[in-house]
């Protein structure tokens, strides 16, 4: 009884939400694009690409808040990259996606290596990091105005309405004068400022950069994505449900009579078991991955 | 009722639209060749041509979806930049496409505001946007509710918010594609009043279709393509039906022929009580009881959704019963698989030929040998016989007229009614003493239905036994010896061919049991 009121407490509840954090601003991301009918499997390298740049800018300037901008403008540009290649270039998804992945990991250490004398990690100083605002970083409370931002501009909006229908039926759209590429282009660039801020959050938390340091974290913003059935709010929801485990894990490591690495996995083993309970009644958008060309021989 | 309308339009006044050399080639293939084109204001003006005949291209065309090569359009006397791009929209034309433009998902009221939305300040302006499409529902009596999800509506309300939409968008030429090919008898006849309603409210309504008693019933002039061209323009009270028929095939066509044959005693599939209930407990098949005999064709209609599928699938072991028995030539072959049900002289045309019937990305001849590919003539112990399958697929094609007869082409470059045909000649040449033939002609041009059906004849002539399930009623009423009408699941009544005629059927088919 003692034993869980000390796990189950104050503290582990604001590590669930600071563990949430770059999840909501992924998975909210993947939202803007998926919805829109590209699929965005680069979620994960679109942050590593954020937490560099953010690190990096923070880490030269001594401006913390350059260091989000300078984030959610790299995440931005990795973003149209994957839409000019998917919408432009008409090339698959998820090599695209996978490509991103590949070259967020290499050229991340690549650049710490030219501009930090051949280290792969470094460390942001006090005056680099965002100070807090109450028990979190004000990135916090932006990751959730974010999410619930997404919502009313999906249900309330005109461009969320026409950003769903893009998604859904590309072609009634079209004829309606809906410029659907247009608008896949700008979910996806949308996509990748996100990420870019979900990125950014690790080592504005943590205080440093190191390789990889994402560690999946933008696939399981993918899977939250999934599980909140596509929607920003269940994103958000399915995102707590994650950061929860992750927390627990951290909470419990030294505590239960396992092996550390045994708890790290918790977080994977819970995104495993949340997407097969909910295949099958989390339905796409039905036009996902799908190119769309006007002219078609259709006589 | 009919012939006052008529009388009032006959005035060829002002053009609504006026296409001229109008022409477009998809690579090889010319849609439009030279295609000159006149709709008066305030008239129906049918479009009609068998498949490929290039209506839906000039439609796309006119609409501003497909760009044109060479030619013109005047609409309103306003020329159209056909050049520079343009969508119909923007110069009143409203087009309802054969497959509808909806997006499932969203709201009636969404799918009929998109790309012209209320709003304020980005924000959708619903309120605003339902008082607009209220009033027109008012005005037209077309009656939707605007708050239910497309995906829950039955394909005739789906059609009405296809013209809610053309009327939001104050469109005064509404082209619609094939509108009558998914309906039922009865929303046919609703169709045609919406349609009188909004001539008599001055809009013009291009009208596509191949069924040519729909032309007579409902337009007032026509035009008949052919390969691209036009053949005629006509008013509708200058020509009969034969003489439509004539012009849009190129040739004269017979009659349905359905010569008398025996049809013996002798049962060759019969159902005994047969239900289906899906994994979360409905009712897809209720007590299914009914026998195709030898030389006989048994028709099932019914509007689409009302178990035809599941019967399909249950009569060649896609699906087991939940309950009840299947005998072939009086043996139980309610737990033999597909494969067996084949070898025992059972064959199939699905009704999805795209995704059940052929495998698109590959050859005819290899789509020729699928279900056969053990069999000792066409394959060895562990290679294909090349030769011999090359020999029989150029018999088939040769004896079908499929067109181009290349067994190397890829059959996903087939028109459908070549790939239809491809997959009759596969079951046919198999000779099977049952054939069970889903939806055998849907979409399919007059020339390929003709074929279809003489093919099925030919089989029942012969002794065999059809079981054919369409919801083409016409083509049930022409070929079957006697007709199951299924409703809900079950089969409401089983009529001989005598007794039965379209009227009858349709109230069947929406549950009217007499």
């Amino acid at each position: 009884m003692n034993d869980v009121t000390t796990v189950i407490s104050i503290s582990l509840l604001l590590a669930t939400v600071r563990k949430a954090v770059p999840l909501i601003f992924a998975s909210t991301g993947g939202f803007f694009s998926e919805r829109s009918g590209v699929i965005n499997i680069g979620l994960e390298g679109m942050m590593l690409f954020g937490a560099f740049s953010g690190a990096i800018v923070a880490f030269f300037t001594h401006n913390a808040w350059l260091g989000v901008l300078g984030a959610a403008f790299i995440g931005g540009l990795i973003g149209s990259l994957h839409a000019f290649v998917t919408i432009g270039l008409r090339a698959n998804q998820i090599i695209s996606g996978v490509a991103i992945n590949l070259l967020g990991t290499g050229a991340t250490i690549f650049l710490c290596q030219v501009f930090i004398h051949g280290e792969r990690s470094f460390s942001l100083g006090q005056g680099d990091r965002l100070p807090s605002l109450g028990p979190f970083i004000p990135l916090t409370y932006i990751a959730f105005i974010l999410a619930i931002g997404a919502a009313i501009f999906s249900y309330y909006t005109v461009g969320g309405l026409r950003l769903r229908a893009v998604g859904e039926h590309p072609r009634a759209a079209d004829t309606q004068g809906i410029k659907v590429n247009r608008i896949r282009f700008m979910g996806v660039v949308a996509s990748g400022i996100c990420a870019g801020l979900g990125g950014a959050y690790l080592p504005m938390f943590s205080g440093s950069f190191a390789k990889n340091m994402t560690a999946g974290q933008g696939f399981i913003a993918l899977a939250a994505l999934i599980f909140g059935k596509w929607n920003p709010i269940g994103a958000l929801g399915a995102s707590l449900l994650f950061g929860f485990a992750d927390a627990l894990q951290e909470t419990l490591q030294g505590r239960a009579h396992l092996p550390a690495q045994a708890l790290q996995v918790v977080p994977y083993v819970v995104t495993m078991v949340a997407l097969a309970g909910v295949i099958g009644r989390s339905i796409p958008p039905g036009a996902i991955g799908k190119h769309y060309e006007r002219e078609q021989p259709e006589i | 009722m009919v012939s006052s309308r008529k009388g009032k339009s006959q005035g060829e006044g002002e053009i609504a639209v006026r296409m001229d050399a109008i022409s477009k080639r998809f690579g090889e293939i010319v849609a439009n060749d030279g295609i000159n084109l006149t709709v008066y204001r305030g008239e129906v003006h049918a479009l009609v041509g068998e498949n490929g005949a290039g209506k839906t291209t000039l439609m796309n065309i006119l609409y501003g979806l497909v760009k044109p090569d060479a030619g013109t359009i005047t609409v309103d006397d306003m020329r159209l930049p056909v050049e520079r791009g343009f969508l119909g929209t923007d110069y009143g034309l409203g087009m309802i496409h054969q497959h509808f433009m909806l997006v499932k998902r969203f709201t009636v009221l969404e799918n009929i505001i998109l790309g012209f939305e209320p709003s304020r300040g980005g924000f959708l302006d619903l309120r605003a946007a339902v008082r607009k499409v209220e009033d027109i529902m008012q005005r037209y009596g077309i009656e939707v509710p605007l708050d239910r999800r497309v995906e829950e509506l039955s394909v005739g309300e789906e059609q009405r918010v296809e013209i809610l939409k053309a009327l939001y968008r104050n469109s005064r030429i509404i082209i619609m594609d094939e509108p009558t090919a998914v309906l039922t008898p009865q929303e046919i006849k609703k169709l045609f009043e919406t349609i009188r309603m909004l001539v008599d409210s001055s809009h013009t309504i291009i009208f596509i279709t191949h069924k040519l008693e729909e032309v007579m019933e409902i337009a007032d002039r026509v035009t008949v393509l052919r390969r691209g061209r036009v053949v005629r323009t006509r008013r509708i009270d200058e020509v009969d039906p034969e003489e439509l028929a004539i012009m849009m095939v190129g040739k004269k066509i017979e009659a349905p022929r359905r010569s008398k044959h025996a049809v013996s005693m002798e049962s060759l599939l019969s159902l005994h009580d047969v239900s289906l209930r899906s994994s979360r407990d409905i009712v897809l098949l209720s007590s299914i009881d009914f026998e195709v005999r030898k030389g006989e064709i048994f028709g099932i209609c019914g509007v689409e959704g009302n178990g035809q599928d599941e019967l399909f699938d249950v009569a060649i072991g896609l699906q087991k019963p939940s309950s009840g028995r299947i005998l072939f030539r009086g043996k139980d072959i309610t737990h033999l698989s597909t494969a067996k049900r084949r070898a025992l002289g059972i064959a199939y045309i699905p009704p999805d030929r795209v995704t059940m019937g052929i495998v698109a990305g590959m050859s005819v001849k290899e789509n020729m040998l699928l279900g056969r590919q053990r069999e000792p003539g066409l394959s060895g112990t562990f290679f294909l016989k090349e030769d011999a399958i090359t020999n029989l697929t150029q018999r088939l094609l040769k004896t079908f007229g499929i067109n181009p007869p290349l067994p190397d082409a890829e059959i996903g470059t087939l028109s459908g009614g070549n790939q239809q045909k491809v997959i009759v000649a596969r079951e046919l040449s198999r000779e099977p003493s049952l054939l069970i033939a889903s939806q055998p002609a849907r979409g399919l041009d007059i020339m390929a239905t003709r074929l279809i059906h003489d093919s099925l004849v030919k089989h029942a002539e012969a002794g065999g036994g059809v079981l054919l399930i369409s919801a083409d009623l016409s083509e049930i009423v022409e070929l079957s010896d006697r007709i199951g009408v299924m409703y809900k699941g079950r089969i409401l009544s089983i009529l001989e061919r005598k007794e039965a005629d379209e009227e009858k059927l349709g109230l069947l088919m929406l549950g009217f049991a007499q």
